[in-house]
Protein backbone atom coordinates (compact mmCIF):
# COMPACT_ATOMS: atom_id res chain seq x y z
CA UNK A 1 0.00 0.00 0.00
CA UNK A 2 1.19 3.84 -0.48
CA UNK A 3 1.57 5.95 2.16
CA UNK A 4 -1.50 7.93 0.90
CA UNK A 5 -3.97 4.84 0.90
CA UNK A 6 -2.16 3.96 4.29
CA UNK A 7 -3.60 7.47 5.80
CA UNK A 8 -6.59 7.02 4.20
CA UNK A 9 -7.31 3.66 5.89
CA UNK A 10 -6.07 4.91 9.50
CA UNK A 11 -8.23 8.04 9.42
CA UNK A 12 -10.83 5.57 8.70
CA UNK A 13 -10.43 3.29 11.35
CA UNK A 14 -9.99 6.06 13.56
CA UNK A 15 -12.90 7.47 12.16
CA UNK A 16 -15.07 3.81 12.72
CA UNK A 17 -13.55 4.08 16.66
CA UNK A 18 -14.85 7.38 17.29
CA UNK A 19 -18.63 6.62 15.23
CA UNK A 20 -18.55 3.57 17.72
CA UNK A 21 -18.14 5.66 20.52
CA UNK A 22 -21.10 8.05 19.21
CA UNK A 23 -23.30 5.67 19.14
CA UNK A 24 -22.51 3.72 21.89
CA UNK A 25 -22.98 6.80 24.36
CA UNK A 26 -25.05 9.05 22.72
CA UNK A 27 -25.86 11.22 25.57
CA UNK A 28 -22.79 13.67 24.59
CA UNK A 29 -24.55 13.98 20.94
CA UNK A 30 -28.14 14.78 22.61
CA UNK A 31 -26.38 16.69 25.16
CA UNK A 32 -24.85 19.13 22.15
CA UNK A 33 -27.99 19.26 20.26
CA UNK A 34 -29.68 20.03 23.74
CA UNK A 35 -28.78 23.57 23.78
CA UNK A 36 -29.59 24.76 20.67
CA UNK A 37 -33.20 23.63 21.29
CA UNK A 38 -33.06 25.16 24.71
CA UNK A 39 -32.16 28.33 22.90
CA UNK A 40 -34.77 27.81 19.82
CA UNK A 41 -37.79 27.33 22.34
CA UNK A 42 -36.60 30.46 24.47
CA UNK A 43 -36.41 32.71 21.63
CA UNK A 44 -38.95 31.70 19.82
CA UNK A 45 -41.75 31.02 22.86
CA UNK A 46 -40.55 33.90 25.55
CA UNK A 47 -38.54 36.54 23.56
CA UNK A 48 -39.89 36.05 20.45
CA UNK A 49 -43.43 37.82 20.43
CA UNK A 50 -41.47 40.86 21.99
CA UNK A 51 -38.55 40.83 19.60
CA UNK A 52 -40.56 39.90 16.79
CA UNK A 53 -42.06 43.59 17.55
CA UNK A 54 -39.33 44.93 16.55
CA UNK A 55 -38.75 43.24 13.30
CA UNK A 56 -42.13 45.23 11.73
CA UNK A 57 -44.60 42.51 12.86
CA UNK A 58 -47.37 42.34 15.92
CA UNK A 59 -48.57 39.67 18.16
CA UNK A 60 -48.48 35.72 16.64
CA UNK A 61 -47.18 37.49 13.41
CA UNK A 62 -44.01 39.01 15.12
CA UNK A 63 -43.73 35.56 16.57
CA UNK A 64 -43.59 33.80 13.00
CA UNK A 65 -41.25 36.81 11.67
CA UNK A 66 -38.53 35.99 14.62
CA UNK A 67 -39.24 32.69 13.95
CA UNK A 68 -37.87 33.06 10.64
CA UNK A 69 -35.36 35.19 11.31
CA UNK A 70 -33.62 33.16 14.51
CA UNK A 71 -33.55 29.72 12.59
CA UNK A 72 -30.26 30.89 10.54
CA UNK A 73 -28.37 32.23 13.90
CA UNK A 74 -29.58 29.00 15.96
CA UNK A 75 -28.47 26.88 13.41
CA UNK A 76 -24.66 28.50 13.77
CA UNK A 77 -25.17 28.20 17.57
CA UNK A 78 -25.48 24.59 16.66
CA UNK A 79 -22.26 24.43 15.15
CA UNK A 80 -20.19 26.14 17.73
CA UNK A 81 -22.29 24.10 20.47
CA UNK A 82 -21.81 20.68 18.81
CA UNK A 83 -17.91 22.11 18.56
CA UNK A 84 -17.45 21.17 22.13
CA UNK A 85 -17.46 17.82 21.74
CA UNK A 86 -14.30 17.36 19.96
CA UNK A 87 -12.55 19.14 22.35
CA UNK A 88 -13.51 16.85 25.03
CA UNK A 89 -13.66 13.75 22.94
CA UNK A 90 -9.79 14.77 21.98
CA UNK A 91 -8.99 15.46 25.35
CA UNK A 92 -10.68 11.82 26.62
CA UNK A 93 -7.61 10.39 24.05
CA UNK A 94 -5.24 12.24 24.78
CA UNK A 95 -4.99 11.95 28.32
CA UNK A 96 -6.13 7.95 28.49
CA UNK A 97 -3.58 5.61 28.18
CA UNK A 98 -4.85 4.64 24.27
CA UNK A 99 -3.07 7.61 23.16
CA UNK A 100 0.55 5.60 24.24
CA UNK A 101 -0.01 2.41 22.53
CA UNK A 102 -1.37 4.34 19.45
CA UNK A 103 2.05 6.03 19.14
CA UNK A 104 4.32 2.97 19.63
CA UNK A 105 2.13 1.67 16.40
CA UNK A 106 3.41 2.51 13.23
CA UNK A 107 0.13 4.45 12.29
CA UNK A 108 0.10 7.13 9.61
CA UNK A 109 0.48 10.67 11.60
CA UNK A 110 -2.47 12.68 12.06
CA UNK A 111 -5.15 9.54 11.69
CA UNK A 112 -6.31 10.14 15.62
CA UNK A 113 -6.83 13.66 14.59
CA UNK A 114 -7.99 13.00 11.61
CA UNK A 115 -10.75 10.42 12.89
CA UNK A 116 -11.59 12.95 15.69
CA UNK A 117 -12.62 16.03 12.82
CA UNK A 118 -14.69 13.53 10.62
CA UNK A 119 -16.23 12.31 13.58
CA UNK A 120 -17.31 15.21 14.61
CA UNK A 121 -18.18 16.97 11.23
CA UNK A 122 -20.71 13.71 10.68
CA UNK A 123 -21.83 14.60 14.36
CA UNK A 124 -22.55 17.79 13.71
CA UNK A 125 -24.76 17.58 10.62
CA UNK A 126 -27.08 15.04 12.71
CA UNK A 127 -27.20 17.48 15.35
CA UNK A 128 -27.80 20.16 12.83
CA UNK A 129 -30.77 17.58 11.25
CA UNK A 130 -32.20 17.33 14.49
CA UNK A 131 -32.33 21.12 15.46
CA UNK A 132 -33.67 22.02 11.87
CA UNK A 133 -36.68 19.18 12.62
CA UNK A 134 -37.13 20.97 15.76
CA UNK A 135 -37.87 24.59 13.96
CA UNK A 136 -39.80 22.78 11.27
CA UNK A 137 -41.40 21.47 13.51
CA UNK A 138 -42.52 24.51 15.48
CA UNK A 139 -43.85 26.35 12.10
CA UNK A 140 -40.57 27.32 10.26
CA UNK A 141 -40.69 27.36 7.12
CA UNK A 142 -38.01 28.61 3.53
CA UNK A 143 -38.83 28.94 0.70
CA UNK A 144 -35.41 28.17 -0.78
CA UNK A 145 -34.49 25.40 -3.74
CA UNK A 146 -32.77 22.31 -3.39
CA UNK A 147 -29.43 24.21 -4.81
CA UNK A 148 -29.78 26.73 -2.04
CA UNK A 149 -30.55 24.02 0.62
CA UNK A 150 -27.60 22.08 -0.61
CA UNK A 151 -25.55 25.06 -0.42
CA UNK A 152 -26.56 26.17 3.71
CA UNK A 153 -25.40 22.49 3.82
CA UNK A 154 -22.19 23.33 2.78
CA UNK A 155 -21.82 26.55 4.57
CA UNK A 156 -22.37 25.40 7.68
CA UNK A 157 -20.45 21.84 6.63
CA UNK A 158 -17.68 24.50 5.99
CA UNK A 159 -17.81 26.59 9.31
CA UNK A 160 -18.47 23.67 11.49
CA UNK A 161 -14.78 22.02 10.11
CA UNK A 162 -12.71 25.20 10.85
CA UNK A 163 -14.84 25.47 14.82
CA UNK A 164 -14.08 21.82 14.64
CA UNK A 165 -10.87 22.02 14.27
CA UNK A 166 -10.32 24.48 16.28
CA UNK A 167 -12.12 23.31 19.30
CA UNK A 168 -9.52 19.90 18.38
CA UNK A 169 -6.53 22.42 18.62
CA UNK A 170 -8.12 24.04 22.43
CA UNK A 171 -8.79 19.51 23.11
CA UNK A 172 -5.12 19.05 22.92
CA UNK A 173 -4.13 21.78 24.66
CA UNK A 174 -6.38 21.53 27.37
CA UNK A 175 -4.19 19.52 30.67
CA UNK A 176 -7.94 17.56 31.52
CA UNK A 177 -11.15 16.77 29.90
CA UNK A 178 -12.77 18.89 32.52
CA UNK A 179 -10.66 22.01 31.59
CA UNK A 180 -11.00 20.99 27.77
CA UNK A 181 -15.22 20.89 28.16
CA UNK A 182 -14.93 24.68 29.31
CA UNK A 183 -12.15 26.52 27.12
CA UNK A 184 -14.34 26.31 23.90
CA UNK A 185 -17.58 27.84 25.68
CA UNK A 186 -16.76 30.95 24.46
CA UNK A 187 -17.48 29.92 20.89
CA UNK A 188 -21.38 29.34 21.92
CA UNK A 189 -21.27 33.31 23.13
CA UNK A 190 -20.10 35.03 20.01
CA UNK A 191 -23.34 33.96 18.31
CA UNK A 192 -25.01 36.49 20.83
CA UNK A 193 -22.52 38.86 19.81
CA UNK A 194 -23.66 38.77 16.06
CA UNK A 195 -26.52 38.79 13.74
CA UNK A 196 -27.40 35.69 14.83
CA UNK A 197 -30.28 36.78 17.50
CA UNK A 198 -30.84 40.50 16.76
CA UNK A 199 -29.99 42.60 13.78
CA UNK A 200 -26.43 44.55 14.55
CA UNK A 201 -28.20 47.16 13.58
CA UNK A 202 -29.61 47.73 17.06
CA UNK A 203 -26.41 47.17 18.89
CA UNK A 204 -24.37 50.41 20.35
CA UNK A 205 -21.68 51.28 18.47
CA UNK A 206 -18.51 49.37 19.51
CA UNK A 207 -20.37 46.22 20.16
CA UNK A 208 -21.69 46.67 16.61
CA UNK A 209 -18.62 46.83 15.20
CA UNK A 210 -17.26 44.23 17.02
CA UNK A 211 -20.38 42.19 15.76
CA UNK A 212 -20.71 43.17 12.25
CA UNK A 213 -16.75 42.05 11.65
CA UNK A 214 -16.49 38.79 13.98
CA UNK A 215 -16.64 35.62 11.63
CA UNK A 216 -20.16 34.54 12.94
CA UNK A 217 -22.03 37.56 11.53
CA UNK A 218 -20.80 36.79 7.72
CA UNK A 219 -21.92 33.11 7.60
CA UNK A 220 -25.05 33.49 10.03
CA UNK A 221 -25.93 36.08 7.41
CA UNK A 222 -24.78 33.83 4.20
CA UNK A 223 -27.22 31.53 5.68
CA UNK A 224 -30.38 33.27 6.68
CA UNK A 225 -29.49 34.60 2.71
CA UNK A 226 -29.95 31.16 1.28
CA UNK A 227 -32.89 30.47 3.41
CA UNK A 228 -34.76 33.78 3.00
CA UNK A 229 -34.10 34.57 -0.27
CA UNK A 230 -32.08 38.00 0.93
CA UNK A 231 -27.98 38.91 -1.17
CA UNK A 232 -25.71 36.60 -0.12
CA UNK A 233 -22.24 37.24 -1.82
CA UNK A 234 -21.09 40.23 -0.14
CA UNK A 235 -21.52 38.11 3.20
CA UNK A 236 -20.25 35.06 1.60
CA UNK A 237 -17.01 35.67 0.88
CA UNK A 238 -16.00 37.08 4.17
CA UNK A 239 -17.79 33.71 5.38
CA UNK A 240 -15.79 31.41 3.16
CA UNK A 241 -12.37 33.20 4.02
CA UNK A 242 -13.12 33.61 7.73
CA UNK A 243 -13.71 29.56 7.55
CA UNK A 244 -10.99 28.76 5.67
CA UNK A 245 -8.55 30.83 7.95
CA UNK A 246 -9.56 29.27 11.47
CA UNK A 247 -9.60 25.86 9.96
CA UNK A 248 -5.92 26.66 8.82
CA UNK A 249 -4.61 27.95 11.48
CA UNK A 250 -6.48 25.68 13.91
CA UNK A 251 -4.81 22.64 11.96
CA UNK A 252 -1.54 23.58 12.18
CA UNK A 253 -1.97 24.88 16.14
CA UNK A 254 -3.56 21.43 16.90
CA UNK A 255 -1.31 19.34 14.30
CA UNK A 256 1.93 21.22 16.60
CA UNK A 257 0.65 20.06 19.54
CA UNK A 258 -0.15 16.70 19.06
CA UNK A 259 3.83 16.35 17.54
CA UNK A 260 4.91 18.39 20.63
CA UNK A 261 3.50 15.85 22.94
CA UNK A 262 5.08 12.93 20.77
CA UNK A 263 7.92 14.40 22.92
CA UNK A 264 10.24 15.38 20.16
CA UNK A 265 10.53 12.05 18.92
CA UNK A 266 11.78 12.51 15.18
CA UNK A 267 9.39 10.69 12.50
CA UNK B 1 11.68 -17.23 13.65
CA UNK B 2 15.13 -18.08 13.88
CA UNK B 3 16.52 -17.47 17.57
CA UNK B 4 19.73 -16.24 17.41
CA UNK B 5 21.34 -15.31 21.12
CA UNK B 6 23.98 -13.65 19.56
CA UNK B 7 22.29 -11.19 17.68
CA UNK B 8 20.68 -8.42 20.12
CA UNK B 9 17.08 -7.67 19.29
CA UNK B 10 17.67 -4.42 21.58
CA UNK B 11 20.93 -2.46 22.50
CA UNK B 12 21.15 0.95 24.15
CA UNK B 13 24.95 2.41 25.20
CA UNK B 14 25.23 5.07 27.15
CA UNK B 15 21.50 6.43 27.62
CA UNK B 16 21.00 9.78 29.19
CA UNK B 17 17.78 11.11 30.01
CA UNK B 18 16.90 14.05 32.27
CA UNK B 19 13.48 16.06 33.06
CA UNK B 20 14.85 19.48 33.87
CA UNK B 21 17.04 19.27 37.03
CA UNK B 22 16.33 15.56 37.75
CA UNK B 23 18.19 12.66 36.18
CA UNK B 24 16.42 9.74 35.43
CA UNK B 25 18.80 7.99 33.41
CA UNK B 26 22.34 8.63 33.99
CA UNK B 27 24.54 6.48 31.21
CA UNK B 28 22.88 3.56 30.80
CA UNK B 29 23.94 0.65 28.82
CA UNK B 30 22.45 -2.36 28.02
CA UNK B 31 21.65 -5.52 25.60
CA UNK B 32 19.12 -8.07 25.13
CA UNK B 33 19.56 -11.48 23.06
CA UNK B 34 16.82 -12.34 20.45
CA UNK B 35 14.29 -14.89 22.04
CA UNK B 36 14.70 -14.35 25.77
CA UNK B 37 13.78 -12.42 28.41
CA UNK B 38 15.26 -9.69 29.98
CA UNK B 39 14.26 -8.14 33.09
CA UNK B 40 15.34 -4.53 34.06
CA UNK B 41 14.44 -4.63 37.88
CA UNK B 42 14.25 -1.63 40.02
CA UNK B 43 12.38 0.27 42.67
CA UNK B 44 9.60 2.50 42.32
CA UNK B 45 11.37 5.84 40.77
CA UNK B 46 14.61 3.94 39.62
CA UNK B 47 13.59 5.23 35.86
CA UNK B 48 12.38 2.24 34.65
CA UNK B 49 9.48 3.43 32.76
CA UNK B 50 11.71 6.31 31.26
CA UNK B 51 14.05 3.45 29.61
CA UNK B 52 10.94 1.84 28.25
CA UNK B 53 9.28 4.98 26.98
CA UNK B 54 12.61 5.62 25.43
CA UNK B 55 13.26 2.50 23.90
CA UNK B 56 9.50 2.14 22.43
CA UNK B 57 9.86 5.66 20.71
CA UNK B 58 7.47 7.41 22.84
CA UNK B 59 9.66 9.95 24.26
CA UNK B 60 13.83 11.13 22.93
CA UNK B 61 16.29 9.70 24.72
CA UNK B 62 19.32 13.13 25.61
CA UNK B 63 21.69 11.34 24.46
CA UNK B 64 22.72 7.81 23.36
CA UNK B 65 22.71 5.43 20.89
CA UNK B 66 19.53 2.64 20.70
CA UNK B 67 18.84 0.24 18.44
CA UNK B 68 15.67 -2.08 18.54
CA UNK B 69 15.26 -4.63 16.13
CA UNK B 70 18.46 -3.44 13.91
CA UNK B 71 17.03 -0.19 13.27
CA UNK B 72 17.93 3.61 15.30
CA UNK B 73 15.21 4.76 17.83
CA UNK B 74 16.03 7.89 16.69
CA UNK B 75 16.54 8.28 13.03
CA UNK B 76 14.10 5.62 11.92
CA UNK B 77 10.86 4.89 14.77
CA UNK B 78 9.29 4.02 12.45
CA UNK B 79 10.84 0.61 11.29
CA UNK B 80 10.89 0.42 15.31
CA UNK B 81 7.37 0.98 15.60
CA UNK B 82 6.64 -1.63 12.84
CA UNK B 83 7.86 -4.52 14.93
CA UNK B 84 7.68 -3.17 18.70
CA UNK B 85 4.46 -4.17 21.25
CA UNK B 86 4.74 -2.43 24.41
CA UNK B 87 1.83 -2.67 27.36
CA UNK B 88 2.29 -0.31 29.79
CA UNK B 89 1.70 0.33 33.25
CA UNK B 90 -1.62 1.78 32.54
CA UNK B 91 -3.98 0.34 30.74
CA UNK B 92 -4.05 1.34 27.46
CA UNK B 93 -7.34 -0.01 25.99
CA UNK B 94 -10.22 1.81 24.91
CA UNK B 95 -12.64 1.78 27.44
CA UNK B 96 -16.03 2.66 25.25
CA UNK B 97 -15.51 -0.58 23.32
CA UNK B 98 -15.81 -4.17 23.92
CA UNK B 99 -13.28 -6.51 24.39
CA UNK B 100 -13.46 -7.48 20.57
CA UNK B 101 -13.80 -4.05 19.70
CA UNK B 102 -10.45 -3.62 21.25
CA UNK B 103 -8.43 -6.17 19.06
CA UNK B 104 -10.51 -5.09 16.08
CA UNK B 105 -9.26 -2.03 16.16
CA UNK B 106 -5.56 -3.16 16.81
CA UNK B 107 -5.92 -5.63 13.47
CA UNK B 108 -7.34 -2.56 11.52
CA UNK B 109 -4.20 -0.40 12.58
CA UNK B 110 -1.99 -3.34 11.67
CA UNK B 111 -3.54 -3.43 7.88
CA UNK B 112 -3.97 -7.41 8.60
CA UNK B 113 -6.95 -7.33 6.25
CA UNK B 114 -10.45 -8.49 7.24
CA UNK B 115 -10.31 -12.33 7.16
CA UNK B 116 -7.03 -12.70 8.47
CA UNK B 117 -7.62 -9.98 11.48
CA UNK B 118 -11.13 -11.56 12.39
CA UNK B 119 -8.99 -14.92 12.77
CA UNK B 120 -6.00 -13.65 14.96
CA UNK B 121 -9.41 -11.43 17.12
CA UNK B 122 -10.95 -14.69 17.29
CA UNK B 123 -7.71 -16.50 18.22
CA UNK B 124 -6.38 -13.65 20.33
CA UNK B 125 -9.85 -13.98 22.75
CA UNK B 126 -9.69 -18.01 22.65
CA UNK B 127 -6.05 -17.57 24.04
CA UNK B 128 -6.48 -14.97 26.81
CA UNK B 129 -10.16 -16.51 27.71
CA UNK B 130 -11.88 -13.46 26.75
CA UNK B 131 -13.89 -15.56 24.31
CA UNK B 132 -17.14 -15.09 27.01
CA UNK B 133 -16.65 -11.52 27.54
CA UNK B 134 -15.31 -10.42 24.25
CA UNK B 135 -18.72 -8.49 23.21
CA UNK B 136 -19.17 -6.99 26.86
CA UNK B 137 -17.80 -3.25 27.51
CA UNK B 138 -14.69 -2.95 29.40
CA UNK B 139 -16.55 -1.84 33.08
CA UNK B 140 -17.60 -5.25 33.03
CA UNK B 141 -14.19 -6.59 32.92
CA UNK B 142 -11.84 -7.46 36.28
CA UNK B 143 -8.43 -6.00 36.43
CA UNK B 144 -6.87 -8.63 35.41
CA UNK B 145 -9.08 -9.55 32.20
CA UNK B 146 -8.39 -5.87 31.35
CA UNK B 147 -4.40 -6.68 31.88
CA UNK B 148 -4.99 -9.79 29.62
CA UNK B 149 -6.91 -7.47 27.17
CA UNK B 150 -4.26 -5.08 26.95
CA UNK B 151 -1.55 -7.56 26.60
CA UNK B 152 -3.79 -9.58 23.37
CA UNK B 153 -4.13 -5.86 21.93
CA UNK B 154 -0.25 -6.03 21.50
CA UNK B 155 -0.04 -8.91 20.21
CA UNK B 156 -2.56 -8.58 17.28
CA UNK B 157 0.36 -7.15 14.86
CA UNK B 158 2.85 -10.40 16.07
CA UNK B 159 5.54 -8.14 17.21
CA UNK B 160 8.95 -9.61 17.53
CA UNK B 161 10.21 -7.22 20.48
CA UNK B 162 7.95 -6.87 23.39
CA UNK B 163 8.15 -4.19 25.82
CA UNK B 164 6.13 -5.29 29.27
CA UNK B 165 6.02 -2.13 32.24
CA UNK B 166 5.17 -3.73 35.26
CA UNK B 167 2.39 -6.09 33.75
CA UNK B 168 1.61 -7.37 36.71
CA UNK B 169 1.67 -4.39 39.21
CA UNK B 170 -1.58 -4.44 41.02
CA UNK B 171 -2.59 -8.17 40.05
CA UNK B 172 -3.79 -10.63 42.34
CA UNK B 173 -1.60 -13.72 42.66
CA UNK B 174 -3.36 -16.24 40.45
CA UNK B 175 -3.70 -13.92 37.29
CA UNK B 176 -0.40 -12.83 38.04
CA UNK B 177 0.64 -16.38 37.77
CA UNK B 178 -1.76 -16.62 34.19
CA UNK B 179 0.23 -13.61 33.30
CA UNK B 180 4.06 -14.90 33.76
CA UNK B 181 2.50 -18.19 31.69
CA UNK B 182 1.30 -16.21 28.90
CA UNK B 183 4.72 -14.45 29.25
CA UNK B 184 6.53 -17.63 28.98
CA UNK B 185 4.97 -19.19 25.74
CA UNK B 186 5.49 -15.93 24.32
CA UNK B 187 9.30 -16.28 24.43
CA UNK B 188 9.16 -19.88 23.47
CA UNK B 189 7.37 -18.88 20.12
CA UNK B 190 10.56 -16.81 19.68
CA UNK B 191 9.87 -13.44 20.90
CA UNK B 192 11.79 -11.10 22.41
CA UNK B 193 10.71 -9.91 26.00
CA UNK B 194 11.55 -6.52 27.49
CA UNK B 195 10.20 -6.86 31.00
CA UNK B 196 9.92 -4.35 34.14
CA UNK B 197 9.31 -5.26 37.56
CA UNK B 198 10.04 -4.12 40.95
CA UNK B 199 8.96 -7.82 42.11
CA UNK B 200 12.33 -9.47 42.55
CA UNK B 201 10.61 -12.81 42.73
CA UNK B 202 9.24 -12.33 39.05
CA UNK B 203 12.78 -11.82 37.39
CA UNK B 204 13.64 -14.35 39.21
CA UNK B 205 10.87 -16.08 37.70
CA UNK B 206 11.11 -15.34 34.14
CA UNK B 207 13.93 -13.60 33.21
CA UNK B 208 17.09 -15.05 31.16
CA UNK B 209 18.89 -11.87 31.96
CA UNK B 210 18.30 -9.32 35.04
CA UNK B 211 19.58 -5.85 35.32
CA UNK B 212 19.39 -3.81 38.57
CA UNK B 213 18.58 -0.27 37.78
CA UNK B 214 19.25 2.37 40.96
CA UNK B 215 19.34 5.66 40.45
CA UNK B 216 19.28 6.36 36.97
CA UNK B 217 22.07 3.82 36.42
CA UNK B 218 22.97 -0.23 35.96
CA UNK B 219 24.49 -1.02 39.14
CA UNK B 220 24.36 -5.18 38.72
CA UNK B 221 23.30 -7.41 35.71
CA UNK B 222 23.71 -11.18 35.14
CA UNK B 223 21.21 -14.23 34.66
CA UNK B 224 19.42 -14.30 38.28
CA UNK B 225 21.64 -17.57 38.91
CA UNK B 226 25.07 -15.22 38.58
CA UNK B 227 23.64 -12.59 40.74
CA UNK B 228 22.75 -15.07 43.39
CA UNK B 229 26.18 -16.28 43.46
CA UNK B 230 27.69 -12.71 43.87
CA UNK B 231 25.87 -12.80 47.58
CA UNK B 232 26.95 -14.74 50.53
CA UNK B 233 24.08 -15.86 52.46
CA UNK B 234 23.17 -19.12 52.21
CA UNK B 235 23.24 -21.69 55.05
CA UNK B 236 21.48 -24.37 56.64
CA UNK B 237 20.17 -23.17 60.00
CA UNK B 238 19.87 -25.97 62.93
CA UNK B 239 18.11 -25.77 66.01
CA UNK B 240 19.14 -28.22 68.85
CA UNK B 241 17.20 -29.02 72.00
CA UNK B 242 19.81 -28.51 74.94
CA UNK B 243 23.37 -27.07 74.81
CA UNK B 244 25.08 -30.29 74.91
CA UNK B 245 23.96 -30.98 71.58
CA UNK B 246 25.32 -27.84 69.98
CA UNK B 247 28.19 -27.55 71.31
CA UNK B 248 28.90 -31.04 70.38
CA UNK B 249 27.23 -29.98 66.55
CA UNK B 250 29.98 -27.01 66.51
CA UNK B 251 32.86 -29.67 67.46
CA UNK B 252 31.92 -31.80 64.83
CA UNK B 253 30.94 -29.30 61.85
CA UNK B 254 33.90 -26.28 62.53
CA UNK B 255 32.10 -24.24 59.59
CA UNK B 256 29.27 -23.60 62.18
CA UNK B 257 28.74 -20.37 63.40
CA UNK B 258 26.87 -21.09 66.65
CA UNK B 259 24.79 -19.20 69.08
CA UNK B 260 24.50 -20.46 72.36
CA UNK B 261 21.67 -18.20 73.64
CA UNK B 262 19.02 -19.63 70.72
CA UNK B 263 20.21 -22.80 70.73
CA UNK B 264 20.79 -22.65 66.71
CA UNK B 265 24.13 -22.97 64.31
CA UNK B 266 24.36 -21.82 61.22
CA UNK B 267 26.25 -23.79 58.63
CA UNK B 268 27.07 -21.97 55.04
CA UNK B 269 26.36 -24.05 51.73
CA UNK B 270 24.22 -23.77 48.80
CA UNK B 271 21.40 -25.73 49.77
CA UNK B 272 21.58 -28.65 47.93
CA UNK B 273 20.47 -31.80 49.26
CA UNK B 274 23.71 -33.32 48.72
CA UNK B 275 24.88 -30.80 51.56
CA UNK B 276 22.05 -30.91 53.16
CA UNK B 277 22.35 -34.67 53.32
CA UNK B 278 26.37 -34.83 54.74
CA UNK B 279 25.34 -32.36 57.23
CA UNK B 280 22.45 -34.38 58.38
CA UNK B 281 24.23 -37.77 57.88
CA UNK B 282 27.68 -36.44 60.38
CA UNK B 283 25.19 -35.18 62.87
CA UNK B 284 23.02 -38.88 62.78
CA UNK B 285 26.26 -40.57 62.42
CA UNK B 286 27.74 -38.46 66.18
CA UNK B 287 23.86 -39.12 67.70
CA UNK B 288 23.10 -35.53 68.19
CA UNK B 289 19.62 -34.74 67.78
CA UNK B 290 18.40 -31.73 65.57
CA UNK B 291 15.11 -30.28 66.37
CA UNK B 292 14.24 -28.36 63.97
CA UNK B 293 16.11 -27.60 60.67
CA UNK B 294 16.02 -24.90 57.95
CA UNK B 295 17.32 -23.52 54.89
CA UNK B 296 17.56 -19.78 53.92
CA UNK B 297 19.24 -19.66 50.30
CA UNK B 298 20.21 -16.39 48.69
CA UNK B 299 17.39 -15.00 46.68
CA UNK B 300 17.01 -11.38 44.45
CA UNK B 301 16.16 -9.46 47.48
CA UNK B 302 20.08 -10.34 49.18
CA UNK B 303 21.11 -9.43 45.28
CA UNK B 304 19.28 -6.14 45.70
CA UNK B 305 20.27 -5.24 49.03
CA UNK B 306 23.48 -5.69 48.33
CA UNK B 307 24.32 -3.82 44.89
CA UNK B 308 22.11 -0.85 46.20
CA UNK B 309 22.85 -0.78 49.79
CA UNK B 310 19.01 -0.42 50.14
CA UNK B 311 15.76 -2.76 50.33
CA UNK B 312 13.68 -2.42 47.55
CA UNK B 313 11.63 0.04 49.73
CA UNK B 314 8.37 0.30 50.19
CA UNK B 315 7.53 -3.24 49.14
CA UNK B 316 5.38 -6.05 50.35
CA UNK B 317 8.33 -8.58 48.98
CA UNK B 318 11.11 -7.45 51.77
CA UNK B 319 8.51 -8.50 53.88
CA UNK B 320 9.20 -12.17 54.43
CA UNK B 321 6.15 -13.07 55.67
CA UNK B 322 4.40 -11.50 53.14
CA UNK B 323 6.89 -13.45 50.96
CA UNK B 324 6.14 -17.01 52.34
CA UNK B 325 2.46 -16.13 51.83
CA UNK B 326 2.75 -15.14 48.20
CA UNK B 327 4.96 -18.57 47.62
CA UNK B 328 2.53 -20.39 49.78
CA UNK B 329 -0.27 -19.03 47.22
CA UNK B 330 1.51 -19.69 43.91
CA UNK B 331 1.66 -23.59 44.64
Amino acid sequence: MTSLTLTLADSATMLRRNLKHQLRYPSLTLMLAGLPIVFLLLFVYVFGGQLGTGLGGHGAVGRDAYLTYVVPGILIITVASAALGTAISVATDMTGGIIDRFRTMAISRGAVLTGHVIGSLLQTLAVLVLVLGVALAIGFRSHASALEWLATAGVLAMFAFALIWLSAALGMAAKSVETASNTPMFLTLLPFLSSGFVPTATMPAGLRQFAEYEPFTPVTQTVRGLLTGAPVATHAIPAIAWSAAIALASYLWAVRLYNRRRAATPS
Amino acid sequence: MTINPAKPAISAHAVRKSFGEHIVLDGVDLTVAEGTIFSLLGPNGAGKTTMVRILSTLIAADAGDIQVGGHDVATNPKAVRALIGVTGQFSAVDNYLTGEENLRLMADLRHLGRAAGRRRVAELLERFDLTDASRKPLSAYSGGMRRRLDLAMTLVGNPSVIFLDEPTTGLDPRSRRTMWQIIRELVADGVTIFLTTQYLDEADQLADYVAVLDHGRIVAEGTPAELKRRVPGGHIQLQFAEPGALRAAVGLIPAGTPDDDQLIMQVPGDGSIASLRRVLNELHDARIDVENLSIHSPDLDDVFFAVTGHATTGHATTEPSARHEEEALQR
